[in-house]
């Protein structure tokens, strides 16, 4: 092949395949070209950098909208997928799912910071910069097919944030909270990219589809003891990566710290679409090295990866396990609601990797079951949008009203404005996993992928434990939730409080009452984001 | 099942109204164009749709004080499930809108608006946050309600799980001093039971399997709706039949066929070494039993009712408590019914230990509240034991009625301490409103200053000692004649604790009515019974006293569906239980099962 040739083929390929599917991120690029030009021109100086960012957002969003609708619905699932830029990003139904979902969030994201009045105007530019390109990162990350942009990913993800974390730039702790993220996050992509580098220097690929051809023919031919140990030495060490960004046990130290010092806003943005992207590129990095893509000798290859399987679910398993409990019983003596949220954030990643554990264990085992429950993790992060959204924004909002954050502040909040406690007993009870709530569904979404993979005979062991450990931890974090309710409603209020902190009819007031609404309209009606996710599970089978 | 939605169902609006009025009017308390000064119109608004249900219940189950009977409306003497609503909710999981009462659920829905009904009454003395308390207590009735006409289980689980965070809220504002305590108390036992119970809901659904149903049971159980026309009811079930993968079911009835197959899934699963079937039978009975309450997961209910305000103690010792026992009856055996029969040692053994020593401890109580509060927990213990014996005659011989006996006795005995314990909470409440004070040692004269409430009240704390001629009576005599045949130990026990129970009832009305004069604080305020009180308290009183004499009035409902029940386990155990070669040395000569023939 002459390299003029070579030139064409790129070309087409890229112009007529790979770019029409990255249009979203395109979106968000030139949004992030603009909002730089924005502050350079004189004449655009003026204009507000959230409605620009608002407005590129809308582009991406109603693009990966026509995306997510031309998936193909139920039938042939490979045939919705394309491999982007030479193999090196994957367009399939988690890419779109995730897109939208990641868009969707970003939308009402920069709604919720319009209002709470986090960046100032000064500050405008540079926040929805670093946020619009944090995302990019992120849709990056949900459809990474190869090490190199699987690092590039969580890079571009990562560094905008750790900006973010110091972007109250007066305060000390939001300076520490941002050193401390920048510093860990570099130890664990350290720690990560060596890992990418053990792995592809055994396979001798970093395409991840044809490393799990090679993974799978290294383990057919019964490699010798060095280089499996080589390969589970990668593959932890790419897990330390993602753990960090799942803020999963334990690596979830800067979590508190980060959602304690920095603003709720960054809070909300981290605790939500960071967690998305992360939870889609663990489904993207087990499915593609656990699951060989269709083809001739699929079924064998499937078989030879049986240990592969075992040894990620078992890793995901057992931190899913330890990450849910520890968050749990960490949130407990939180007096801090952020520090509480940064627990509760960690509690539930562990259930989301509960549902990550249960669909690779079913990989092998049932197609129909591993779908089931990458939907039920799907539709566990779309619930997640809107309880931990909502959160963050009751937490934002109170902030600007009674300048505190800590619990005891909030202290008989529901003499003075009844329909904020209300707002945040719906969002809490959602997030304990009480019917008729969202929160709800997930959880039984989550749990019943769970049984299901059980009596389909998978991983048995270690499921049922953690089916144990789940409803367990079910019900230890009714405590802390409840006590910021407790709090709220059963403690007299402080005497020396303005008497009117907040009332639902407000621009504030609406849009939590925007974010409440779904988390209640979901745990009643929950078939139709069902749908939207089961397609998203279609990726699996 | 998609034509479903366009078949008539003439149950479909009153079934829902009687669920749904509730939290409909609760939503509309809450606006704030309900100002929260309007502290009577919030009130009167709340007894009134409290009233609205209760005569709707009434007018499901009695038709003849409306008229004539329309489609809706209950028919007495008809075993199956009646005035069914069946809606498509979720499709990906098969989970349904489906509603339904028999003469198990029908009278506790009676119960429960009833009660609620009064206890609306009984909430005048509250003063504090009216508005708020008032929302909570509308939807807690829709949650009591929802859980006994729910014949779906997601849909049941939803309901059960709905009354927690209004009841949280009830005792933990209004209630007594420790009521933080008691509530998050209550909260935690409840929500560990509800996750054990989720736990099995989902186990039994993934090893479900409509397919295993014939025709005739799939329209029997509602899977297919019998109101479709032929063609239709034919294709739906060739459709559930046909399905190439198995088609998992969170209906009560279907499960409760599948669990009664011979080659029942629940039964054939093993973990761990145990069935499946024994597996979701513990984890539901764990979950049933905290609400019952059983010793020793009976800690919570104390605290609970002795700091909840009057009004919830009436609805937590008059309604939630039944709720365990209803899903006992309904849940646990039908769907696990070998387990059941397995573990009917532990479910009567449970019951009479709960029976002691509720008793022992209610006799050792200073707070009247509190022992009112024990022995809620010793006459639960009936009930335990009327379900339990149930399951357990297969080893001797085949009397099925002597089964149903207790099963009956069982729910006479919810519906009578629904009655009587509301009653005896309601009573200690009309003393506290007025010295606020609840030691029974403080006490004393009562009679002389308040004698038209001590007679009320007298009645009522005989009615739940068991005096003869009162409700409390039937309840126990029935079951503990029946444990008789299971096991004359627990018999004798259970007849000594009514002894025990005598004693702490009559010592605690010899302490607080009778008695020269009172020498407590607060004695200028013994007020006598006001009209509002009185109005509570007389129709509980006259219903005591009305299914003492006439308990045929509450029979002719719960019987039927009981016995039907009943038999159709019994016919299990000879059929499939006693099939099994194992247990062929156990069974008897074939003579009875002729006897149940007959009948």
């Amino acid at each position: 092949m002459n390299l003029g040739s070579l030139i064409t083929d790129t070309l087409a390929n890229t112009l007529d395949v790979s770019l029409p599917l990255f249009r979203p991120e395109l979106c968000l690029a030139a949004t992030v070209v603009l909002l730089l030009l924005c502050r350079m021109l004189p004449v655009l100086r003026h204009a507000d950098s959230a409605l620009v960012a608002l407005g590129g957002v809308g582009f991406g969003l109603w693009y990966a909208w026509s995306d997510f609708k031309s998936l193909p619905a139920g039938g042939d699932l490979l045939a919705g997928r394309q491999e982007l830029f030479t193999g090196l990003l994957v367009y399939d139904a988690l890419t779109a799912y995730v897109r939208l979902l990641l868009l969707g969030f970003l939308a009402l994201y920069i709604l919720f910071t319009k209002v709470s009045g986090i960046p100032d105007r000064e500050d405008g530019a540079d926040f929805y910069t670093l946020v619009l390109g944090g995302t990019l990162g992120m849709c990056l990350m949900a459809s990474a097919n190869h090490l190199l942009m699987v690092f590039m990913a969580v890079e571009m993800a990562s560094v905008p944030s750790y900006a973010l974390a110091g972007l109250l730039k007066g305060r000390k702790a939001s300076s520490e909270a941002a050193i401390k993220y920048a510093v860990y996050g570099a130890g664990a992509a350290g720690i990560m990219l060596y890992g990418l580098s053990l792995l592809a220097g055994v396979l001798g690929t970093c395409h991840l589809p044809s490393m799990t051809v090679e993974l799978a023919k290294t383990a057919h031919a019964g490699a010798a003891g060095g280089s499996v140990m080589v390969l589970s030495l990668g593959g932890l060490m790419l897990a330390v990566g993602l753990a960090f960004k799942l803020s999963a046990v334990p690596f979830h130290f800067w979590c508190p710290d980060v959602f304690e010092g920095a603003a709720a806003e960054v809070g909300a943005f981290l605790s939500v679409a960071s967690k998305a992207a992360a939870v889609a590129l663990l489904l993207r990095v087990a499915f593609t090295l656990g699951v060989p893509a269709g083809g001739e000798a699929a079924a064998q290859t499937l078989a030879a990866l049986d240990d592969t399987r075992h040894f990620m679910v078992y890793l995901v398993g057992l931190m899913a396990a330890v990450t849910c409990t520890l968050g749990n019983l960490a949130a407990y003596g939180q007096t801090n609601m952020k520090r509480l949220l940064a627990y509760s954030t960690v509690a539930h990643a562990g259930y989301l990797m509960m549902g990550v554990a249960a669909a690779i264990a079913m990989a092998g085992v049932t197609a129909a079951g591993t779908r089931d429950a990458v939907t039920a993790v799907a539709f566990y992060l779309g619930t997640y949008v809107f309880m931990n959204l909502g959160a963050f924004a009751i937490v934002a909002f109170l902030r600007n009203t009674l300048r505190s954050e800590e619990i005891s502040s909030y202290a008989g909040l529901v003499r003075t404005s009844p329909g904020i406690v209300v707002a945040t007993a719906v969002v809490l009870v959602s997030l304990i996993g009480l019917p008729p709530l969202a929160g709800f569904v997930s959880k039984f979404l989550v749990f019943s992928a769970l049984v299901e993979a059980i009596s389909a005979g998978a991983e048995r062991p270690l499921l049922l434990v953690l089916l144990v450990v789940g409803g367990f931890n079910t019900v230890v974090s009714l405590f802390y939730y409840l006590r910021v309710l407790k709090v709220m409603t059963f403690d007299p209020p402080p005497a020396e409080r303005a008497t009117e902190p907040f009332p639902l009819v407000s621009l504030p007031g609406a849009l939590v009452t925007a974010l409440v609404l779904p988390v209640v309209g979901l745990g009643l009606f929950w078939s139709g984001l069902y749908a939207a996710a089961q397609l998203a599970g279609a990726f699996a089978s | 099942m998609d034509a479903a939605a366009s078949i008539t169902q003439p149950a479909l609006w009153p079934l829902t109204a009687i669920v749904f009025l509730p939290a409909l009017v609760a939503a509309f308390l809450s606006l704030p164009i309900v100002p929260k000064a309007r502290e009577e119109f919030i009130r009167w608004t709340t007894l009134f749709t409290t009233a609205v249900v209760f005569v709707l219940s009434l007018w499901m189950a009695w038709p003849q004080l409306f008229g004539a009977a329309g489609p809706a409306q209950f028919r007495l003497g008809d075993t199956g499930m009646q005035a069914v609503v069946k809606l498509p909710w979720i499709r990906a999981f098969g989970i349904e809108y489906l509603l339904g009462v028999d003469g198990i659920s029908l009278p506790l829905v009676v119960l429960t608006t009833f009660l609620s009904m009064l206890a609306a009454a009984a909430s005048w003395p509250i003063t504090k946050h009216v508005k708020a308390y008032h929302v909570l207590f509308l939807l807690l009735e829709t949650g009591m309600l929802g859980v006994f006409v729910s014949l779906d289980f997601f849909l049941f689980y939803v309901f059960w799980e709905v009354m927690l965070l209004p009841m949280y809220f009830l005792i933990g504002i209004w209630g007594g001093p420790r009521r933080e305590y008691a509530a998050i108390k209550f909260f935690l036992y409840t929500l560990l039971g509800s996750v054990l119970m989720l736990l099995a809901i989902l186990m039994l659904y993934f090893t479900s399997d409509l397919r295993q149903l014939s025709p005739e049971q799939l329209l029997a159980s509602h899977v297919v709706s019998p109101a479709l026309d032929a063609g239709a009811q034919a294709d739906a079930v060739r459709a559930v039949r046909d399905a190439k993968a198995p088609v998992h079911t969170f209906n009560l009835l279907a499960l409760a066929q599948i669990g009664q197959l011979p080659n029942s899934p629940f039964a054939a699963t093993q973990i761990w070494g145990m069935s499946l079937e024994k597996w979701a039978f513990l984890l539901l009975l764990i979950g049933f039993v905290i609400k019952v309450p059983v010793v020793p997961v009976h800690t919570w209910l104390p605290d609970a009712h002795v700091e909840a305000p009057t009004p919830i103690s009436m609805i937590l010792a008059g309604v939630l408590l039944k709720l365990g026992g209803y899903g006992i009856l309904r849940i646990c055996y039908p769907i696990c019914p070998g387990a059941g029969l397995d573990l009917a040692w532990l479910v009567c053994g449970l019951g009479v230990v709960s029976m002691v020593y509720g008793a022992f401890a209610a006799l050792a109580q200073k707070d009247f509240k509190r022992m009112v509060a024990y022995s809620s927990v010793s006459h639960m213990g009936y009930v335990m034991l009327g379900l339990g014996v149930w399951s357990a005659v297969a080893g001797h011989d085949y009397r099925w009625d002597a089964w149903a006996q207790g099963v009956n006795g069982a729910m006479f005995q919810m519906l009578a301490h629904g009655i009587s314990s509301a009653g005896m909470f309601f009573m200690v409440g009309v003393l506290y409103d007025r010295v606020h004070h609840r030691n029974l040692e403080e006490f004393g004269g009562i009679f002389n200053r308040m004698p038209v409430y001590s007679g009320l009240a007298i009645a009522v704390f005989f009615a739940g000692l068991g005096l003869p001629g009162l409700c409390g009576f039937i309840g126990e005599v029935l079951v503990t004649l029946s444990s008789w045949n299971y096991s004359r130990a627990l018999a004798v026990v259970s007849a000594f604790t009514v002894i025990l129970t005598a004693a702490y009832i009559l010592w605690a009305i010899q302490r607080v009515y009778l008695g020269a004069e009172y020498k407590g604080p607060h004695g200028d305020h013994l007020t006598a019974i006001t009209p509002r009180e009185l109005a509570i308290a007389t129709p509980l009183v006259f219903f005591a006293i009305l299914f003492g004499v006439a308990p045929q009035i509450l029979f002719n409902y719960v019987a039927p569906s009981v016995n039907r029940q009943v038999e159709t386990l019994a016919d299990w155990t000879r059929r499939v239980h006693d099939a099994k070669p194992a247990s062929v040395a156990a069974i008897g000569e074939q003579g009875p099962g002729q006897d149940v023939a007959a009948r």
